[in-house]
Protein backbone atom coordinates (compact mmCIF):
# COMPACT_ATOMS: atom_id res chain seq x y z
CA UNK A 1 0.00 0.00 0.00
CA UNK A 2 2.78 2.43 0.39
CA UNK A 3 3.22 4.47 -2.54
CA UNK A 4 6.37 5.25 -4.69
CA UNK A 5 7.31 8.68 -2.55
CA UNK A 6 7.83 6.36 0.00
CA UNK A 7 11.16 4.61 -1.43
CA UNK A 8 14.07 6.12 -2.10
CA UNK A 9 15.56 3.74 -4.73
CA UNK A 10 18.49 5.02 -6.81
CA UNK A 11 19.35 3.35 -10.23
CA UNK A 12 22.47 3.86 -11.51
CA UNK A 13 23.75 2.45 -14.86
CA UNK A 14 27.12 1.68 -15.25
CA UNK A 15 28.13 3.06 -11.93
CA UNK A 16 30.56 0.61 -10.58
CA UNK A 17 31.71 2.30 -7.29
CA UNK A 18 28.71 2.22 -5.79
CA UNK A 19 27.66 -0.39 -3.61
CA UNK A 20 31.41 -1.72 -3.62
CA UNK A 21 31.86 0.61 -0.55
CA UNK A 22 28.66 -0.82 1.20
CA UNK A 23 30.37 -2.74 4.46
CA UNK A 24 27.36 -5.66 4.12
CA UNK A 25 28.32 -6.53 0.76
CA UNK A 26 27.95 -9.95 -0.24
CA UNK A 27 31.84 -11.16 -0.86
CA UNK A 28 31.96 -13.19 -4.00
CA UNK A 29 33.34 -16.11 -1.67
CA UNK A 30 30.68 -16.19 0.73
CA UNK A 31 28.70 -18.54 -1.11
CA UNK A 32 27.13 -22.23 -0.45
CA UNK A 33 25.30 -24.44 -2.80
CA UNK A 34 22.14 -25.98 -2.12
CA UNK A 35 21.85 -29.52 -3.23
CA UNK A 36 19.58 -28.94 -6.30
CA UNK A 37 19.70 -27.09 -9.58
CA UNK A 38 20.94 -23.68 -9.81
CA UNK A 39 21.16 -23.65 -5.90
CA UNK A 40 24.51 -21.34 -6.02
CA UNK A 41 23.41 -18.95 -2.78
CA UNK A 42 25.34 -15.85 -1.62
CA UNK A 43 25.46 -15.48 1.89
CA UNK A 44 24.91 -12.20 2.95
CA UNK A 45 24.80 -10.06 6.17
CA UNK A 46 22.20 -7.48 6.44
CA UNK A 47 21.76 -5.01 9.44
CA UNK A 48 20.35 -7.21 12.59
CA UNK A 49 21.26 -10.12 10.89
CA UNK A 50 24.09 -12.95 10.48
CA UNK A 51 24.98 -13.78 7.09
CA UNK A 52 21.81 -15.39 5.33
CA UNK A 53 21.55 -17.31 2.78
CA UNK A 54 20.06 -15.00 -0.09
CA UNK A 55 17.50 -16.42 -2.24
CA UNK A 56 17.13 -12.58 -3.87
CA UNK A 57 17.58 -9.27 -3.03
CA UNK A 58 15.31 -7.06 -4.33
CA UNK A 59 12.91 -7.73 -2.67
CA UNK A 60 14.77 -9.52 0.29
CA UNK A 61 14.42 -13.05 0.84
CA UNK A 62 17.02 -14.74 2.88
CA UNK A 63 16.99 -18.43 4.10
CA UNK A 64 18.11 -19.33 7.45
CA UNK A 65 21.57 -21.79 7.34
CA UNK A 66 19.96 -25.24 8.21
CA UNK A 67 22.87 -25.73 10.97
CA UNK A 68 21.04 -22.87 12.92
CA UNK A 69 18.08 -25.23 13.96
CA UNK A 70 20.95 -27.32 15.91
CA UNK A 71 21.15 -24.51 17.86
CA UNK A 72 17.72 -24.84 19.83
CA UNK A 73 14.40 -24.92 19.68
CA UNK A 74 14.12 -21.52 19.13
CA UNK A 75 15.16 -19.50 16.13
CA UNK A 76 17.40 -16.16 16.84
CA UNK A 77 15.76 -13.40 15.35
CA UNK A 78 19.03 -12.34 13.87
CA UNK A 79 18.69 -15.86 11.95
CA UNK A 80 14.89 -16.21 11.34
CA UNK A 81 14.27 -16.00 7.72
CA UNK A 82 12.79 -13.19 5.42
CA UNK A 83 10.18 -13.53 2.39
CA UNK A 84 8.56 -10.52 1.04
CA UNK A 85 6.70 -10.21 -1.95
CA UNK A 86 6.78 -6.72 -3.44
CA UNK A 87 9.38 -4.17 -3.72
CA UNK A 88 8.15 -1.37 -2.22
CA UNK A 89 9.31 -1.57 1.45
CA UNK A 90 8.28 0.92 3.89
CA UNK A 91 11.09 3.30 4.07
CA UNK A 92 10.79 4.79 7.10
CA UNK A 93 8.37 3.65 10.20
CA UNK A 94 7.97 5.42 13.70
CA UNK A 95 6.35 4.27 15.87
CA UNK A 96 5.46 6.88 17.78
CA UNK A 97 3.32 8.04 14.71
CA UNK A 98 2.94 4.52 13.75
CA UNK A 99 -0.82 3.58 13.72
CA UNK A 100 -2.66 0.43 12.86
CA UNK A 101 -6.45 1.33 11.43
CA UNK A 102 -8.85 -1.22 12.15
CA UNK A 103 -11.80 -0.64 9.81
CA UNK A 104 -14.62 -1.69 7.30
CA UNK A 105 -17.87 -3.35 8.84
CA UNK A 106 -17.31 -2.27 12.01
CA UNK A 107 -19.17 -0.20 14.60
CA UNK A 108 -16.23 2.08 15.58
CA UNK A 109 -13.28 2.47 13.07
CA UNK A 110 -10.15 3.02 15.31
CA UNK A 111 -6.13 3.82 14.77
CA UNK A 112 -4.38 2.56 17.30
CA UNK A 113 -0.92 3.42 18.06
CA UNK A 114 2.07 0.61 19.21
CA UNK A 115 1.60 2.19 22.82
CA UNK A 116 -2.39 1.27 22.71
CA UNK A 117 -1.66 -2.00 21.43
CA UNK A 118 1.42 -2.13 24.56
CA UNK A 119 -1.39 -1.38 27.46
CA UNK A 120 -3.92 -4.05 26.16
CA UNK A 121 -3.52 -7.34 27.79
CA UNK A 122 -0.31 -8.92 26.47
CA UNK A 123 -0.10 -12.97 24.96
CA UNK A 124 2.30 -15.04 24.30
CA UNK A 125 3.54 -18.21 22.34
CA UNK A 126 5.93 -19.88 20.52
CA UNK A 127 5.31 -20.74 16.90
CA UNK A 128 6.83 -22.07 14.12
CA UNK A 129 6.68 -19.62 11.04
CA UNK A 130 7.03 -21.54 7.59
CA UNK A 131 6.98 -20.58 4.25
CA UNK A 132 4.46 -22.03 2.37
CA UNK A 133 7.18 -23.09 -0.51
CA UNK A 134 10.09 -23.99 2.05
CA UNK A 135 11.98 -26.94 0.73
CA UNK A 136 10.20 -25.79 -2.74
CA UNK A 137 14.13 -26.64 -4.95
CA UNK A 138 13.63 -30.21 -3.94
CA UNK A 139 10.48 -30.94 -5.46
CA UNK A 140 10.39 -33.31 -8.46
CA UNK A 141 9.64 -32.43 -11.32
CA UNK A 142 10.79 -28.82 -10.63
CA UNK A 143 8.49 -26.00 -10.43
CA UNK A 144 8.62 -22.21 -10.72
CA UNK A 145 8.91 -20.22 -7.33
CA UNK A 146 11.48 -19.12 -4.55
CA UNK A 147 13.85 -21.89 -4.81
CA UNK A 148 13.83 -22.90 -1.23
CA UNK A 149 15.98 -25.36 0.37
CA UNK A 150 14.91 -26.50 4.32
CA UNK A 151 15.55 -23.52 6.10
CA UNK A 152 12.31 -21.30 4.81
CA UNK A 153 11.35 -21.73 8.72
CA UNK A 154 11.86 -20.58 12.36
CA UNK A 155 10.31 -20.94 15.86
CA UNK A 156 9.72 -17.52 18.01
CA UNK A 157 8.44 -17.02 21.08
CA UNK A 158 6.44 -14.04 19.93
CA UNK A 159 4.70 -11.42 22.40
CA UNK A 160 1.50 -9.06 21.49
CA UNK A 161 -2.18 -8.82 21.88
CA UNK A 162 -4.74 -10.96 20.71
CA UNK A 163 -6.59 -9.75 17.53
CA UNK A 164 -9.94 -10.90 19.01
CA UNK A 165 -9.59 -7.89 21.53
CA UNK A 166 -8.14 -5.59 19.14
CA UNK A 167 -11.13 -6.44 16.77
CA UNK A 168 -13.87 -6.32 19.69
CA UNK A 169 -12.48 -2.93 20.41
CA UNK A 170 -13.74 -1.82 16.71
CA UNK A 171 -17.05 -3.84 17.51
CA UNK A 172 -17.46 -6.19 14.81
CA UNK A 173 -20.81 -5.80 12.82
CA UNK A 174 -23.21 -8.50 12.39
CA UNK A 175 -22.54 -10.47 8.85
CA UNK A 176 -19.12 -9.94 9.29
CA UNK A 177 -17.69 -12.56 7.39
CA UNK A 178 -13.89 -12.18 6.74
CA UNK A 179 -10.86 -10.25 8.19
CA UNK A 180 -8.31 -8.77 5.85
CA UNK A 181 -4.50 -7.46 6.38
CA UNK A 182 -2.77 -5.22 4.65
CA UNK A 183 1.21 -4.69 5.70
CA UNK A 184 3.10 -1.41 5.09
CA UNK A 185 4.96 -2.75 1.62
CA UNK A 186 3.04 -2.68 -1.38
CA UNK A 187 4.50 -3.01 -4.81
CA UNK A 188 6.67 -0.75 -7.21
CA UNK A 189 3.62 -0.06 -10.00
CA UNK A 190 0.41 0.25 -8.95
CA UNK A 191 -1.21 -2.14 -11.11
CA UNK A 192 0.43 -5.16 -9.08
CA UNK A 193 -2.07 -6.32 -6.50
CA UNK A 194 -1.29 -5.38 -2.97
CA UNK A 195 -0.03 -8.69 -1.10
CA UNK A 196 -3.56 -8.75 1.35
CA UNK A 197 -4.17 -11.51 3.02
CA UNK A 198 -7.36 -12.42 4.70
CA UNK A 199 -8.98 -14.91 7.87
CA UNK A 200 -12.45 -16.20 8.40
CA UNK A 201 -14.12 -14.33 11.48
CA UNK A 202 -14.22 -16.89 13.38
CA UNK A 203 -10.22 -17.61 13.11
CA UNK A 204 -9.73 -13.99 13.57
CA UNK A 205 -11.60 -14.31 16.68
CA UNK A 206 -10.49 -17.27 18.10
CA UNK A 207 -8.39 -16.39 20.58
CA UNK A 208 -4.92 -17.72 18.80
CA UNK A 209 -4.14 -14.96 16.26
CA UNK A 210 -2.00 -12.44 17.84
CA UNK A 211 -0.61 -8.79 16.60
CA UNK A 212 2.76 -9.34 18.03
CA UNK A 213 5.27 -6.31 18.44
CA UNK A 214 7.66 -9.07 20.17
CA UNK A 215 10.00 -11.64 19.01
CA UNK A 216 11.86 -13.89 21.62
CA UNK A 217 12.10 -10.95 23.96
CA UNK A 218 13.03 -7.96 21.45
CA UNK A 219 11.45 -5.80 19.09
CA UNK A 220 10.72 -7.19 16.16
CA UNK A 221 13.46 -7.10 13.69
CA UNK A 222 12.70 -4.75 10.77
CA UNK A 223 12.90 -7.64 8.11
CA UNK A 224 10.51 -9.72 10.33
CA UNK A 225 7.84 -7.29 10.02
CA UNK A 226 8.51 -4.37 12.76
CA UNK A 227 6.51 -2.83 14.57
CA UNK A 228 3.76 -5.43 14.41
CA UNK A 229 2.84 -7.92 12.51
CA UNK A 230 0.29 -11.15 12.22
CA UNK A 231 1.15 -13.81 14.25
CA UNK A 232 -0.95 -16.97 13.00
CA UNK A 233 -0.68 -20.18 14.96
CA UNK A 234 -0.40 -23.19 12.99
CA UNK A 235 -0.91 -21.45 9.31
CA UNK A 236 1.65 -21.17 6.60
CA UNK A 237 3.63 -17.86 7.07
CA UNK A 238 2.15 -16.36 3.94
CA UNK A 239 -1.02 -15.20 6.90
CA UNK A 240 1.96 -14.07 8.66
CA UNK A 241 1.54 -10.19 7.23
CA UNK A 242 4.52 -8.24 8.07
CA UNK A 243 4.28 -4.28 8.89
CA UNK A 244 0.73 -4.39 9.64
CA UNK A 245 -1.13 -1.19 8.77
CA UNK A 246 -4.60 -2.02 7.74
CA UNK A 247 -7.22 -4.47 9.48
CA UNK A 248 -10.67 -4.30 7.41
CA UNK A 249 -13.59 -6.34 8.51
CA UNK A 250 -15.51 -7.41 5.36
CA UNK A 251 -19.00 -8.62 4.76
CA UNK A 252 -18.21 -11.25 1.98
CA UNK A 253 -15.11 -12.91 1.11
CA UNK A 254 -11.95 -11.35 0.24
CA UNK A 255 -11.55 -11.61 -3.62
CA UNK A 256 -7.81 -10.08 -3.83
CA UNK A 257 -5.41 -11.89 -5.93
CA UNK A 258 -3.37 -13.21 -2.97
CA UNK A 259 -6.20 -15.40 -1.71
CA UNK A 260 -8.08 -15.94 -4.96
CA UNK A 261 -5.49 -16.94 -6.99
CA UNK A 262 -2.34 -17.33 -4.86
CA UNK A 263 -1.21 -19.73 -1.96
CA UNK A 264 -3.64 -22.17 -3.27
CA UNK A 265 -3.52 -25.98 -2.95
CA UNK A 266 -5.21 -28.92 -4.67
CA UNK A 267 -8.68 -29.71 -3.20
CA UNK A 268 -7.81 -33.63 -2.11
CA UNK A 269 -6.50 -34.91 1.09
CA UNK A 270 -3.28 -35.11 0.35
CA UNK A 271 -3.25 -31.88 -1.00
CA UNK A 272 -0.95 -33.14 -4.00
CA UNK A 273 -1.93 -34.06 -7.37
CA UNK A 274 -0.23 -36.70 -10.10
CA UNK A 275 3.35 -34.78 -10.84
CA UNK A 276 2.91 -32.58 -13.73
CA UNK A 277 -0.80 -32.79 -13.80
CA UNK A 278 -3.00 -28.92 -12.65
CA UNK A 279 -5.89 -29.86 -9.78
CA UNK A 280 -9.20 -30.05 -10.81
CA UNK A 281 -10.16 -27.93 -7.76
CA UNK A 282 -8.37 -25.33 -5.19
CA UNK A 283 -8.79 -23.94 -1.46
CA UNK A 284 -6.49 -21.77 0.37
CA UNK A 285 -3.24 -22.89 2.01
CA UNK A 286 -3.77 -23.72 5.89
CA UNK A 287 -2.19 -25.43 8.38
CA UNK A 288 1.12 -26.42 8.55
CA UNK A 289 1.38 -30.71 8.04
CA UNK A 290 4.02 -32.52 10.03
CA UNK A 291 7.43 -32.40 9.62
CA UNK A 292 11.20 -33.64 11.02
CA UNK A 293 14.68 -33.04 10.97
CA UNK A 294 17.70 -34.54 12.07
CA UNK A 295 19.78 -31.33 12.56
CA UNK A 296 23.47 -31.62 13.87
CA UNK A 297 24.33 -34.23 10.87
CA UNK A 298 24.15 -32.96 7.52
CA UNK A 299 23.91 -35.12 4.28
CA UNK A 300 27.74 -36.51 3.58
CA UNK A 301 28.93 -36.20 6.94
CA UNK A 302 31.26 -38.66 8.62
CA UNK A 303 30.89 -40.05 12.12
CA UNK A 304 32.86 -42.62 13.76
CA UNK A 305 31.78 -45.98 13.68
CA UNK A 306 29.43 -47.11 17.03
CA UNK A 307 27.12 -45.56 19.08
CA UNK A 308 25.74 -41.88 16.78
CA UNK A 309 24.30 -39.58 19.19
CA UNK A 310 21.23 -37.83 16.37
CA UNK A 311 19.51 -34.73 17.58
CA UNK A 312 17.09 -32.47 15.33
CA UNK A 313 13.30 -31.09 15.71
CA UNK A 314 10.09 -31.88 14.43
CA UNK A 315 6.29 -29.74 14.42
CA UNK A 316 2.89 -29.69 12.95
CA UNK A 317 0.04 -27.41 12.83
CA UNK A 318 -1.04 -27.35 16.45
CA UNK A 319 -1.87 -30.84 17.46
CA UNK A 320 1.51 -31.48 18.58
CA UNK A 321 4.27 -34.00 18.10
CA UNK A 322 3.53 -37.43 19.28
CA UNK A 323 6.26 -38.82 18.28
CA UNK A 324 9.28 -39.07 16.45
CA UNK A 325 11.09 -42.52 14.99
CA UNK A 326 14.70 -42.92 13.39
CA UNK A 327 15.26 -45.80 10.66
CA UNK A 328 18.67 -46.71 9.25
CA UNK A 329 17.03 -49.39 6.91
CA UNK A 330 14.92 -48.02 4.68
CA UNK A 331 12.48 -47.82 7.18
CA UNK A 332 12.06 -51.16 7.73
CA UNK A 333 11.97 -50.66 11.18
CA UNK A 334 12.15 -47.79 13.41
CA UNK A 335 13.47 -46.91 16.91
CA UNK A 336 11.56 -43.86 18.92
CA UNK A 337 13.43 -40.81 20.01
CA UNK A 338 13.38 -38.79 23.27
CA UNK A 339 11.39 -35.84 22.73
CA UNK A 340 12.77 -32.65 24.83
CA UNK A 341 10.79 -29.46 26.31
CA UNK A 342 7.65 -29.06 25.70
CA UNK A 343 7.48 -25.10 24.59
CA UNK A 344 3.43 -25.74 23.14
CA UNK A 345 1.93 -27.19 20.48
CA UNK A 346 2.95 -24.68 18.10
CA UNK A 347 6.60 -25.13 18.67
CA UNK A 348 9.24 -26.55 17.14
CA UNK A 349 9.59 -29.64 19.45
CA UNK A 350 13.58 -31.29 20.42
CA UNK A 351 14.15 -34.91 19.83
CA UNK A 352 17.70 -36.93 20.56
CA UNK A 353 18.38 -40.45 19.71
CA UNK A 354 21.18 -42.64 19.61
CA UNK A 355 21.78 -45.35 17.01
CA UNK A 356 24.80 -47.90 16.73
CA UNK A 357 26.24 -47.35 13.45
CA UNK A 358 28.73 -49.81 11.73
CA UNK A 359 31.66 -48.73 9.34
CA UNK A 360 29.90 -47.74 6.02
CA UNK A 361 27.11 -45.71 4.34
CA UNK A 362 24.30 -45.40 6.71
CA UNK A 363 21.05 -43.40 5.10
CA UNK A 364 19.11 -42.29 8.49
CA UNK A 365 15.25 -41.56 7.95
CA UNK A 366 13.44 -39.55 10.32
CA UNK A 367 9.88 -39.29 10.76
CA UNK A 368 6.80 -37.59 13.39
CA UNK A 369 3.48 -38.37 13.67
CA UNK A 370 1.20 -35.86 15.07
CA UNK A 371 -1.26 -36.15 17.60
CA UNK A 372 -3.74 -35.95 15.33
CA UNK A 373 -2.87 -39.02 14.13
CA UNK A 374 -0.78 -37.76 10.81
CA UNK A 375 2.54 -38.61 10.00
CA UNK A 376 4.77 -38.33 6.89
CA UNK A 377 5.39 -39.77 3.47
CA UNK A 378 7.81 -41.79 2.79
CA UNK A 379 7.79 -40.51 -0.80
CA UNK A 380 7.48 -37.01 -1.50
CA UNK A 381 3.98 -35.52 -2.92
CA UNK A 382 3.70 -32.99 -5.76
CA UNK A 383 1.69 -30.17 -6.35
CA UNK A 384 2.12 -27.53 -8.77
CA UNK A 385 3.19 -24.26 -6.57
CA UNK A 386 5.88 -26.72 -4.99
CA UNK A 387 3.93 -26.01 -1.14
CA UNK A 388 4.05 -28.58 1.64
CA UNK A 389 6.69 -30.61 1.22
CA UNK A 390 6.83 -33.08 4.06
CA UNK A 391 8.25 -36.08 2.82
CA UNK A 392 10.18 -38.38 5.24
CA UNK A 393 13.36 -36.68 5.61
CA UNK A 394 17.22 -38.65 4.25
CA UNK A 395 20.10 -38.08 5.90
CA UNK A 396 23.61 -40.05 4.31
CA UNK A 397 26.05 -40.46 6.55
CA UNK A 398 29.44 -42.49 6.77
CA UNK A 399 30.51 -44.43 9.26
CA UNK A 400 34.32 -45.20 9.80
CA UNK B 1 24.78 -2.65 -20.43
CA UNK B 2 24.31 -2.94 -16.50
CA UNK B 3 22.02 -1.63 -14.74
CA UNK B 4 22.80 -1.43 -11.08
CA UNK B 5 20.04 -1.11 -8.54
CA UNK B 6 20.97 0.10 -4.95
CA UNK B 7 17.85 0.33 -2.50
CA UNK B 8 18.47 2.37 0.54
CA UNK B 9 16.46 2.24 3.07
CA UNK B 10 16.17 5.11 6.13
CA UNK B 11 14.60 3.85 8.90
CA UNK B 12 13.99 5.08 12.28
CA UNK B 13 13.06 2.80 14.54
CA UNK B 14 12.94 2.80 18.51
CA UNK B 15 10.51 1.36 20.49
CA UNK B 16 11.10 1.70 23.96
CA UNK B 17 13.68 2.05 26.59
CA UNK B 18 15.03 -1.23 26.75
CA UNK B 19 15.29 -2.41 22.73
CA UNK B 20 16.78 -0.62 21.07
CA UNK B 21 15.55 -0.96 16.95
CA UNK B 22 18.08 0.31 14.60
CA UNK B 23 17.87 3.99 13.82
CA UNK B 24 18.82 3.52 9.65
CA UNK B 25 18.07 0.92 7.81
CA UNK B 26 20.19 -0.46 4.79
CA UNK B 27 19.97 -3.43 2.22
CA UNK B 28 22.87 -4.29 0.61
CA UNK B 29 23.55 -3.62 -2.69
CA UNK B 30 21.02 -5.45 -5.49
CA UNK B 31 23.43 -5.57 -8.43
CA UNK B 32 23.73 -9.11 -10.68
CA UNK B 33 23.81 -9.51 -13.92
CA UNK B 34 21.31 -10.90 -16.30
CA UNK B 35 23.37 -13.72 -18.24
CA UNK B 36 24.40 -13.21 -21.88
CA UNK B 37 23.27 -15.66 -24.56
CA UNK B 38 24.32 -15.33 -28.20
CA UNK B 39 21.78 -14.26 -30.65
CA UNK B 40 19.41 -12.70 -27.56
CA UNK B 41 20.21 -9.51 -27.04
CA UNK B 42 17.09 -7.93 -27.97
CA UNK B 43 15.51 -10.31 -25.44
CA UNK B 44 18.28 -9.81 -22.75
CA UNK B 45 17.41 -5.61 -23.57
CA UNK B 46 13.64 -5.84 -22.98
CA UNK B 47 14.67 -7.97 -19.63
CA UNK B 48 16.48 -5.20 -18.79
CA UNK B 49 14.64 -2.60 -19.13
CA UNK B 50 11.34 -4.40 -18.07
CA UNK B 51 11.72 -7.30 -15.27
CA UNK B 52 14.29 -5.71 -13.22
CA UNK B 53 11.27 -3.12 -13.13
CA UNK B 54 9.82 -5.03 -10.06
CA UNK B 55 12.58 -7.30 -9.22
CA UNK B 56 16.06 -8.32 -8.68
CA UNK B 57 17.58 -10.60 -11.54
CA UNK B 58 17.99 -13.63 -9.31
CA UNK B 59 14.64 -13.94 -9.09
CA UNK B 60 15.18 -15.63 -12.81
CA UNK B 61 19.08 -16.95 -11.65
CA UNK B 62 17.36 -19.21 -9.20
CA UNK B 63 14.74 -20.70 -11.79
CA UNK B 64 15.58 -24.52 -12.12
CA UNK B 65 18.04 -24.95 -14.98
CA UNK B 66 16.72 -25.77 -18.53
CA UNK B 67 13.38 -25.57 -18.18
CA UNK B 68 12.91 -24.35 -21.72
CA UNK B 69 10.23 -22.20 -23.82
CA UNK B 70 6.88 -23.31 -22.33
CA UNK B 71 8.38 -22.46 -18.45
CA UNK B 72 9.61 -19.07 -19.48
CA UNK B 73 6.48 -18.31 -21.35
CA UNK B 74 4.46 -19.26 -18.68
CA UNK B 75 6.63 -16.87 -16.46
CA UNK B 76 6.66 -13.68 -18.74
CA UNK B 77 2.55 -13.96 -18.76
CA UNK B 78 2.19 -14.58 -15.43
CA UNK B 79 4.05 -11.30 -14.99
CA UNK B 80 2.09 -9.63 -17.70
CA UNK B 81 -1.60 -10.52 -16.70
CA UNK B 82 -0.98 -11.32 -13.03
CA UNK B 83 1.46 -8.69 -11.80
CA UNK B 84 0.12 -6.90 -14.62
CA UNK B 85 4.05 -5.68 -15.85
CA UNK B 86 3.31 -2.81 -18.61
CA UNK B 87 5.57 -5.60 -21.15
CA UNK B 88 4.42 -5.29 -24.56
CA UNK B 89 3.74 -8.44 -26.93
CA UNK B 90 6.98 -7.87 -28.86
CA UNK B 91 8.97 -7.49 -25.84
CA UNK B 92 6.84 -10.49 -23.77
CA UNK B 93 8.12 -12.27 -26.91
CA UNK B 94 12.05 -11.45 -26.85
CA UNK B 95 11.97 -11.90 -23.05
CA UNK B 96 10.89 -15.52 -22.52
CA UNK B 97 13.00 -16.16 -25.68
CA UNK B 98 16.16 -15.20 -24.03
CA UNK B 99 15.21 -16.54 -20.85
CA UNK B 100 14.33 -19.93 -22.32
CA UNK B 101 18.30 -19.71 -23.89
CA UNK B 102 19.83 -18.17 -21.29
CA UNK B 103 18.44 -19.73 -18.41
Amino acid sequence: MAGLDRRQVLMRAGLAAIGAGLPFRAAAEDRIALPFGNGARALVRYPGKRPLIQLTSRPPQLETPFSVFDEGAITPNDAFFVRYHLADLPLAIDPETYRLEIKGHVERPVALSLADLKRMAPMEVVAVNQCSGNSRGFVEPRVAGGQLGNGAMGNARWTGVSLKAVLDAAGMKAGAVQVAFDGLDGPVIPETPDFVKALTVDHARSGEVMLAWGMNGQDLPFLNGFPVRLVVPGFYGTYWVKHLGAITVLDRPFEGFWMKSAYRIPDTPCACTEPGKAPAATVPIARLNVRSFVTNLSDGAKVKAGPTSLRGIAFDGGSGVARVELSTDDGRTWIPAELGQDLGRYAFRTWTATTELGAGMHAIRVRATAKDGAGQPMEPQWNPPGYMRNVVETTRIQAA
Amino acid sequence: MSIRCHIVLMVSLWAGATTAAPLDYALPDAYSELRSSAGQEVGRTAAQGNCLTCHSTDYIAMQPPGKGKAFWDAEVTKMIKVYHAPIDEADGKAIAAYLADAY
